[in-house]
């Protein structure tokens, strides 16, 4: 493919969009804001689009410059595109949520006061962006601020609505408290290295444990047998990154703040926040566990982060009967089989950031999915209750057959993209052999199967309460075929997805650190 | 396009065009017509002096993982085809008279079987299981909707189960792929086949033990089949009879085509408890079936006991056994298909399948009469049916597969067989006693059973035709397996 402009061309293009956006709010004289949402469903589109003609940035790194902070491979240019696709999927969404949107808010009658419910998520996706790319502790902090305040206005969004405000509260003290523990521990972590570009913590950690006689220097490394100080930076980072991914025990927030958040916004919150949540995860355990004698630690944390997340999620998903909770909790136990991937990255690298990778390209298909026919039904059924789908079956084959197939790939059958997910998963912890994670996986999985075959047996087992046919727009009737189709088309033929996440021959860390 | 996929696109295309609202049953009908006489037709055109795997059409998927859709048939998976064909005509057929929603039904049915003939046709480890995983959700809506009884607990229970079981199986899977060296690794059975000298002979022992939970669960070997019975017994009919039919013999595959032949030190390692739990299913689950009082429940755990006899087989590991064990799925495949075929169309005409409600039914309707009592004999393994065969080349088999005895000290296997000959005892107790109480006898006057209309005959005689055949010409279906086991067991 030839490189025709630099790949932070589209984040500045996210963020134009972004600024006219809010000039439109502000000078716009047509009452209906939902012409700036199809607007800027059609330019992401086209950004997505030019992403294909953009290649990595300059390899080199200078001291000093904005290249430090910020790297394009194959595997940031991928969580680039997904990140504007969700926002995409997310302006279809709030399209077909703004009738629910416009009672709760004060004086938007006719879409009035909707407009930033349409630009702030071109910000956050600017932000994903951003994060996507970011090698450097100061650029992931201000990216993830940049999404996670985003985020506290959209949960609130809805102001006369207690449940959404009462989200919005918990969510904004959550998050708040995330952010302070993520930069406390970098700070640790920048007071023992002396730096904040991850390359350069590496080789510093690389040097700090060198022991003589393998590393080929002189010298004994000075930070060995005086790791404690970077282990609780390490550890106060981790619980930063792990209550953005959802991962037990940090996951207090997240049913509340996704039963109570408009539900566009959950599905955003879902997808994007964990997606960029992980990508930094795995940025930053890299770091960590190229030194042996961090990444035996290391990997014992994310053992048990990972046993907790699936433990609980599984769990306590069984008896929900709310569908947008059961979604908050089955994201929880995404969260655990992703946890399981990033316990396996010490020792199987690529497998684990290749199953990672697909894994959330599988988990915004189906997640966004599952949500887009939510919206829909509790548009029409007027609640997002499990037996609100009562009957769907009947009132719609094709809403009921798209959601068939989304939680059929959230279970994880096969010939859907979610089963190759898990089973890259498996594999990746099959081969390192995390038999602990692995047995608890098994369970989880037959534990899924149960509360998602709820959504199924409602259904069709049910007869309809309301059999009032359901209709769908023409964007939101593509957008879901859209999906469906992807879903078994790459579940079948995985090659698309896994060809943007080959990674270019790339210099090794100690070449590029050298300069 | 071969055959094959031909064989496989023709269900779930029809499924397709049920859903977007062609007439259901007769499509369904036309479709399972027209998959039997493909099969036929991919039968007769099997070059058996050629042997090995024909009709190949492979599809690459993903070349970094040496994924790829491959599909082919030996003579063991065109048994299996033809058993797939047969039986989901019969289970058209035999499909009651649906009142609600009767699209979705058909659709269901021909995805079972479309799932079933996949994972037959599938040379390819990941389509091989996935093809089988197409049958979950259909089966999950057949019970739930169109079931009998407590039909919803039925669902959740034979769903989730076998979730459990799929799971397992995939981590064996995942290990089975990963015992090759990085570079020889791939999903394509036939180069694991041929490579199979690169598993370790350390690694054996666990990757067997997880695929035999796995595969067992589906099979239901005692402990794991607590599924089974409830199951077949709110099943509407198609279901039962594809499900006990047909899906299950898809774990006994796996175990004859992939654990069998690629891991032959794990089978050793795991040979005793392998004949504990079989003789455990033959002769624990034969009394508990005869404690049975009604027709259904009935059927669900002598399909259950009889997975035992081909678990005898396949521990026996010789080509005498592993032939055996393969007749013997087709043949028991045929007759309990033919058995819930007649009990769907007695609980459709009766309120009740209690045994003691019955009686004399051969009066009224002597072609179920003779149809049930074929099935029956078949069942319970006497000559002149393909079961009879199957049974003697696995008792046999097993037997000789240890060294012959001295005096009196008998080897583990050889005690399981002495065990199994026993069951086929329990199986005459039970199927002939059911036999008298419903069949013959003075009638019960109030319960009278019109006989069986030629909607439901035809596919009987087929069945029934099926397994007279393998009786008393077992060469002609075993011409098909014994060359393709011969070819997997091959050191």
């Amino acid at each position: 493919m030839q490189q025709i402009f630099p790949a932070i061309a589209l984040e500045i293009s996210v963020l134009l969009l972004g600024v006219l956006m809010l000039l439109a709010e502000a000078f716009s004289r047509r009452a209906d804001r939902s012409h700036m949402a199809r607007y800027a469903i059609g330019v992401l589109a086209a950004i997505v689009g030019f992403s294909f003609f953009t290649k990595a940035a300059p390899e080199h790194i200078e001291a000093g410059s904005y290249w430090t902070m910020y790297s394009v491979d194959a595997t940031a240019l991928f969580f680039k595109r997904i990140a504007l696709v969700t926002t995409i999927a997310f302006l279809i969404m709030a399209l077909e949520y703004r009738h629910v949107l416009t009672r709760f808010i004060p004086g938007a009658e006719e879409g009035r006061g909707t407009g930033e419910f349409y630009c702030l998520p071109v910000f956050i996706c600017a932000g994903l962006m951003f994060m996507a790319s970011a090698v450097d502790f100061i650029l992931i902090f201000v990216s993830l601020e940049l999404v996670t305040i985003g985020f506290y206005a959209l949960v609130a969004y809805m102001r006369r609505n207690t449940l959404c405000l009462e989200a919005g509260a918990k969510y904004l003290i959550l998050g708040a408290l995330s952010t302070g523990f993520l930069v406390y521990g970098i700070t640790w972590i920048f007071g023992i290295t002396g730096q904040t570009n991850l390359f350069l913590v590496k080789t510093e950690l690389i040097r700090g444990f060198s022991v003589p006689s393998i590393a080929g220097t002189e010298h004994l490394g000075h930070l060995i047998g005086n790791e404690s100080a970077l282990l609780f930076g390490i550890v106060l980072v981790l619980v930063g990154l792990g209550f953005k991914v959802a991962a037990a025990p940090f996951q207090l927030w997240v049913p509340d703040v996704y039963q109570g958040a408009p539900t566009p916004v959950t599905a955003f919150l879902s997808v994007g926040s964990k997606a960029a949540g992980f990508v930094v995860l795995v940025r930053v355990l890299e770091v960590f566990l190229a030194v042996p004698a961090l990444g035996g630690k290391v990997t014992t944390v994310l053992v048990l982060l990972a046993a907790a997340t699936l433990i609980y999620g599984n769990i306590t998903a069984l008896p929900q009967e709310n569908l947008k909770r059961l979604f908050a909790y089955s994201s929880i136990a995404h969260a655990g089989y992703l946890l399981i991937a990033c316990a396996s990255l010490a020792g199987d690298p690529a497998a684990a950031k290749q199953a990672i990778s697909f894994y959330l390209a599988g988990y915004l298909l189906m997640t966004l999915l599952s949500f887009l026919i939510l919206i829909v039904v509790a548009r029409h059924s007027r609640g997002d209750e499990i037996r609100h789908f009562n009957g769907l079956g009947k009132r719609s084959p094709l809403l009921a057959g798209a959601m068939t197939l989304a939680i059929a790939s959230l279970a994880g059958i096969p010939l859907t993209v979610g089963f190759l997910g898990k089973f890259l998963v498996f594999k990746t912890a099959v081969a390192t052999g995390h038999w602990l994670l692995i047995s608890l996986g098994i369970v989880a999985v037959a534990a899924g199967f149960y509360y998602y075959l709820k959504v199924i047996a409602a259904m069709y087992w049910q007869e309809p309460t309301d059999s009032t046919p359901i209709e769908i727009a023409p964007l939101t009737r593509i957008a879901i075929t859209a999906l469906g189709v992807l879903i078994i088309v790459f579940g079948i033929f995985p090659t698309p997805i896994l060809t943007q996440l080959r990674e270019p021959a790339r210099k090794p860390v100690a070449d590029i650190a050298q300069r | 396009m071969t055959v094959l996929s031909l064989i496989l696109l023709l269900p779930i295309v029809n499924a397709l065009a049920i859903m977007f609202g062609a007439p259901a049953r007769r499509s369904a009908l036309l479709a399972s017509w027209a998959q039997l006489a493909l099969t036929l037709f991919a039968v007769l055109g099997y070059h058996r002096d050629a042997g090995g795997l024909q009709f190949q059409s492979t599809w690459n998927v993903a070349s970094e993982w040496g994924l790829s859709l491959k599909l082919g048939a030996d003579g063991l998976s065109l048994v299996m085809l033809l058993l797939t064909a047969l039986v989901t005509v019969a289970a058209v057929h035999a499909s009651p008279r649906i009142e609600k929603r009767e699209g979705l039904f058909f659709a269901c049915v021909l995805l079972i079987d479309a799932g079933a003939a996949g994972a037959f046709a599938s040379f390819d480890l990941f389509f091989f299981y996935a093809f089988h995983e197409l049958a979950l959700i259909p089966t999950f809506l057949l019970i739930g909707i169109w079931g009998h009884g407590q039909r919803h607990a039925a669902a959740w229970r034979n769903t989730v189960y076998l979730a459990l079981g799929s799971i397992i199986l995939l981590v064996g899977r995942a290990q089975l792929y990963l015992a090759d060296p990085v570079g020889a690794r791939t999903f394509d059975m036939v180069l694991m086949l041929k490579n199979r000298a690169l598993i370790p002979a350390a690694a054996q022992g666990g990757i067997y033990g997880w695929l035999l939970v796995g595969f067992g669960i589906l099979i239901s070997l005692v402990p794991f089949h607590s599924w089974a019975p409830s199951a077949y017994a709110s099943a509407p009919t198609p279901a039962a009879m594809l499900h006990a039919g047909v899906l299950k013999k898809f774990g006994l595959y796996g175990l004859l085509r992939v654990a069998v032949p690629l891991l032959p030190e794990g089978a050793r390692e795991w040979s005793h408890v392998l004949l504990v739990l079989l003789v455990l299913n033959i002769l624990y689950i034969g009394l508990v079936t005869i404690a049975q009082k009604r027709l259904d429940t009935m059927l669900g755990y002598s399909s259950v006991m009889h997975m035992g006899y081909i678990f005898l087989g396949i521990a026996a590991g010789n080509a005498v056994g592993l032939s055996g064990a393969a007749l013997l799925m087709l043949g028991h495949g045929l007759s309990i298909a033919a058995l819930f075929a007649v009990c769907g169309y007695l609980r459709q005409n009766s309120p009740t399948t209690a045994f003691i409600d019955f009686g004399g039914i051969a009066k009224t309707a002597p072609f179920l009469g003779y149809a049930f009592g074929m099935a029956a004999f078949a069942s319970i393994g006497l000559p002149g049916f393909a079961n009879f065969a199957g049974d003697l080349m696995v008792f046999f088999g097993a037997f000789g597969s240890a060294p012959m005895p001295g005096a009196l000290s008998f080897s583990a296997i050889q005690i399981a067989v002495i065990c199994g000959l026993w069951g086929v005892v329990i199986s005459a107790v039970y199927m002939l006693r059911a036999y008298r109480q419903m069949f013959m006898g003075a009638g019960t006057g109030t319960n009278v059973i019109a006989d069986a209309a030629p909607m439901l005959r035809w596919p009987l005689l087929v069945l029934l035709a099926a397994l007279l055949i393998g009786g008393v010409w077992p060469r002609s279906y075993l011409s098909f397996i014994q060359p393709s086991v011969e070819a997997l067991i091959a050191k």
